[in-house]
């Protein structure tokens, strides 16, 4: 008891679940023509930007809801959210770490990321976004030696517009879905990275995002283009302060791989998943895309999803360039009344191409886990190979695990395999771990982090750490 | 499309003997028919063929009426030689012929349905196309403890006398506490470009055990859907085995409940075709109590712009703890225009359940054919060889050695 519960019952209240008083710019509440013009001007952003926004939205007119998706949710009203703030005292931005809002410093420290020591310590150029704008960017100096672009979008479209012109809204046009047409119009802020050609990024890139003014819609937009023979690994991750109302999250992410390019992009997610009975939480409603453009070029999801009320993302693979690789790790761990319902896509158009998919789906109390992929090979893609696995682990009655995977292959060259199990934990591997000295609690995070171990050990080192302790904290309350 | 309907409607209604009431539940199919339409890609179920353009593509337009008045000639010659065996005959949709000559009399009794509606639910508008339009419909009810001698076979043929014409079919079998039916469905046509839409419910009590055959194997250019519901209570057994293969498009649906413990449903297929034919086998296990489990094997060799679709579902209740579900789907791809588009999806609510699915496609494996043409055989055997290997692990699963016999030899599988 003692000690530990007491650790126990603070991580129950909500780990990162504060919100810094800061004086917000918002929008007008609403969704319309006036609105995406505000967040243009704002911005100072060019005419052609301003016409990619009103494009997308014209677009988003005509688009509907979808409702395939397994977690319902109430429907949202996107005429009562705010679609812009930023803090005040970004009107006149900083030039350095030290003018900054003192308050704000103050919320990164709480959330584990002192910028300046992180930077220092670390080695990691952090681009920290709080709500909308980009505060502060670090280790510029390094990266820009190399060539290495590394900044806010909104930056990117004042001092790069030749490369955001050509890139942004190629993987994820205008014209998609739903909630990415909606980002296309409306996105305020992100990161932007370009590796220029036979350059390897000396280090993680990272940004962390969070959300918090309340009834805020965050609508980030990142861009990663890694030209010819690059390599980049990009980290995101993701805390959120405490709020009962539903908060809408709807980022776009685009990857561009040249020839012989890899990205490896990596997410730990941990947003306030909502109480034990369900109230509130985020609704991330992601789109993630990554085009392997070039020949022999990689692009790498690993993804730890435990936040969120309700998680509704697949992070794709478009292999288009011949001898292209795909690769898609993922946990998603729900508890209480979350709601998760992702996978991958991998789209084989090139010659050669590989996909891997390893899929690791954990779900507890009432929540429901769903694990939706496509694998697509045409009939142009001669001699590619996929390989899928997914795994659910259930714990309890009321929890559902679901598999839904479509495959198509066009092409008799070509060898799918997949494989999915659903268990639960076995009482004897649970009898062995307690008999050697664990309390119920702890075998359980021992068995499933070896569970997830082929995903944990793709993340990076600061972050496998992180992912690790979170697998525990995620699944605390849920034996006994 | 909607005129012909009507018209065909009353056509049908003005043949047959029923009830004002009877009449309102058939024009109510109707209407809802009318208003859906055939299903199309819009449909998930119907994602990876879409009956309406193959429909439209194949036949063009359909007419829905069959004048039942006059009798058909059987045409003895596709009865199956060298296995006594009891009959139901259809010809162009008529029932012909119903005969259980090897069985005792007062074991079996065959309810003639046609004048009591009883509809069939499954939301699919084809199943409301079919409650309009059938106008024989009989119930065969197997008796308590009474295990059938002979097996039944159901030979569905087809003639040059129909043309453009949607055809339907319904039978119930209600096979009663510990008995036991083995049922063939052999199809035979020699018409074309005709929709055949077939409906079979069958209720299993307790212990009772079903082996459920459904042969295509005849080249034809008709279109067909059948879809056979099972319900299984306490201890029954299901067994399903497919051959999909004759027709220019096929869909076959199984939906099997297991209401009762320790029940048990099996379903196994196979795909093997050529020539532009489009094949599809639909599943959807629902384990509803504790200790029921479900095994299901399809496999898939496929030719020249062939496409086989496999939707395989197992669902898994709250309350059926203990379920075992098991699922494979394996494919040959024999040439570049062939496709295999494969769905396996779980649903699960329980715990303690052990269910797996797997899915493998792939072409033929050259280091196999390789040895095999290192020890002399031509290329053309190895892979016939390793074609029937593949195929052969299926065929094997049938538990009934008679009717494992009848398949092997109608595929050509020789041992």
């Amino acid at each position: 008891m003692d000690n530990r519960q007491k650790e126990i019952d603070n991580l129950k209240d909500y780990k990162y679940g504060f919100s810094t008083e800061i004086e917000n710019i918002q929008a007008p509440k609403g969704l319309n023509e006036d609105v995406i013009k505000f967040i243009s001007n704002i911005k100072k952003e060019p005419e052609w930007m301003l016409n990619f926004r009103l494009k997308a939205f014209e677009r988003f007119k005509v688009l509907k809801e979808p409702d395939w998706q397994k977690p319902k949710f109430p429907k949202i009203d996107y005429q009562d959210l705010y679609y812009y703030s930023a803090p005040k005292s970004m009107k006149d931005k900083p030039k350095s770490l030290d003018e900054l809002d003192p308050k704000l410093l103050e919320t990164y420290k709480k959330l584990g990321i002192p910028l300046q020591e992180q930077a220092r310590l670390n080695g990691i150029a952090v681009d920290a976004v709080f709500d909308s704008v980009s505060v502060a960017t670090t280790f510029k100096d390094e990266l820009t030696k190399q060539g290495i672009i590394f900044c806010p979008i909104s930056e990117a479209i004042q001092n790069h517009p030749e490369l955001v012109k050509k890139y942004l809204g190629s993987v994820i046009p205008t014209s998609d879905h739903f909630f990415a047409t909606l980002n296309s119009a409306v996105f305020t802020d992100g990161s932007f990275v370009y590796i220029p050609e036979g350059v390897r990024c000396p280090m993680e890139l990272s940004t962390y995002f969070r959300i918090n003014a309340s009834n805020t819609g965050q609508f980030e937009r990142t861009l990663i283009i890694a030209d010819k023979g690059s390599y980049v690994s990009y980290l995101e991750g993701c805390t959120a302060p405490m709020r009962d109302e539903n908060q809408l999250h709807a980022a776009n992410v685009e990857l561009i791989a040249l020839d012989d390019a890899e990205i490896k992009y990596s997410t730990v997610q941990n947003w306030y998943p909502g109480d034990k009975d369900g109230k509130g939480g985020i609704y991330n409603f992601v789109t993630k895309r990554g085009l392997c453009k070039g020949k022999n070029s990689k692009i790498s999801w690993t993804q730890v999803e435990t936040g969120s009320a309700i998680t509704w993302k697949y992070p794709s693979c478009i292999l288009k360039g011949d001898n292209s690789v795909g690769e898609f790790y993922s946990i998603a761990i729900t508890n209480n009344h979350q709601k998760a319902d992702t996978g991958t896509k991998m789209i084989h158009l090139g010659k050669n191409t590989k996909s891997k998919i390893i899929s690791k789906g954990i779900s507890a109390g009432n929540s429901d886990m769903t694990y939706r992929g496509l694998v697509d090979i045409s009939s142009k893609a001669k001699s590619s190979t996929n390989y899928t696995q997914c795994d659910s682990l259930l714990m309890g009655n009321k929890c559902g695990a679901h598999t839904v995977p479509y495959i198509k292959n066009k092409n008799s060259d070509s060898n799918i395999a997949h494989e999915a199990t659903t268990s639960k934990i076995s009482e004897e591997q649970l009898h062995y771990c307690q008999q050697r000295g664990l309390n119920a609690e702890q075998a359980v995070g021992l068995i499933v982090n070896g569970f997830c171990k082929e995903v944990l050990q793709q993340l990076p080192m600061e972050f496998a750490v992180e992912a690790q302790k979170l697998v525990g904290i995620s699944l605390e309350g849920s034996v006994g | 499309m909607k005129e012909q309907l009507q018209k065909d409607f009353n056509n049908t209604i003005k043949d047959l003997n029923l009830s004002q009431r009877d009449i309102e539940i058939k024009r109510f199919c109707l209407d809802s028919f009318i208003n859906k339409g055939f299903p199309n890609r819009k449909e998930e179920d119907w994602k990876f063929s879409d009956l309406n353009q193959i429909i439209k593509k194949n036949i063009g337009e359909l007419s829905f009426y069959s004048d039942y008045t006059s009798t058909n000639k059987v045409d003895t010659s596709v009865f199956v030689d060298g296995l006594e065996h009891n009959k139901i005959v259809f010809v162009n949709g008529r029932i012909e012929k119903i005969d259980f000559d090897y069985e005792k009399k007062n074991q079996i009794e065959i309810i003639d349905q046609s004048e009591t509606i009883s509809k069939f639910d499954n939301n699919n508008s084809l199943s409301d196309l079919n409650n309009a339009f059938t106008n024989k419909s009989f119930k065969i009810l197997v008796k308590n403890g009474y295990k059938l001698v002979k097996p039944l076979i159901i030979y569905h043929t087809t003639n040059s006398k129909i043309w453009s014409k949607n055809i339907n079919f319904r039978l119930d079998f209600e096979l009663d506490k510990d008995s036991s039916l083995r049922v063939i469905d052999i199809f035979n046509d020699t018409s074309e470009k005709n929709f055949l839409n077939i409906f079979y419910n069958f209720e299993l009590r307790e212990n009772a055990v079903l082996k459920n055959y459904k042969i295509d194997k005849f080249e034809n250019r008709n279109i067909k859907y059948s879809f056979n519901n099972i319900e299984q209570h306490k201890n029954s057994v299901s067994e399903t085995f497919i051959l999909s293969s004759g027709s220019n498009f096929f869909k076959n649906e199984i939906n099997c409940n297991l209401k009762g413990e320790y029940a048990s449903a099996f379903v196994n297929g196979i795909f093997s075709l050529k020539n532009d034919k489009h094949h599809e086998i639909r599943t959807i296990i629902n384990h509803l109590t504790e200790n029921t489990k479900s095994y299901q094997l399809i496999k898939s060799v496929l030719e020249k712009n062939s496409k086989a679709v496999y939707q395989g579902k197992i669902f898994v209740d709250s309350e059926a703890q203990k379920t075992n579900g098991y699922q494979l789907s394996k494919a040959i791809l024999l040439n570049e225009e062939s496709e295999f588009n494969a769905k396996p999806e779980l649903e699960i609510y329980a715990d303690d359940v052990k269910c797996s699915h797997g899915s493998a496609s792939g072409s033929l494996n050259e280091d196999s054919i390789f040895y095999l043409m290192s020890r002399g055989l031509s290329y053309q055997q190895s892979r016939e060889l390793l074609i029937n290997g593949f195929l052969l692990d299926v065929v094997e699963k049938i538990t009934d050695s008679e009717i494992k016999n009848l398949i092997k030899n109608l595929i050509g599988i020789k041992e």
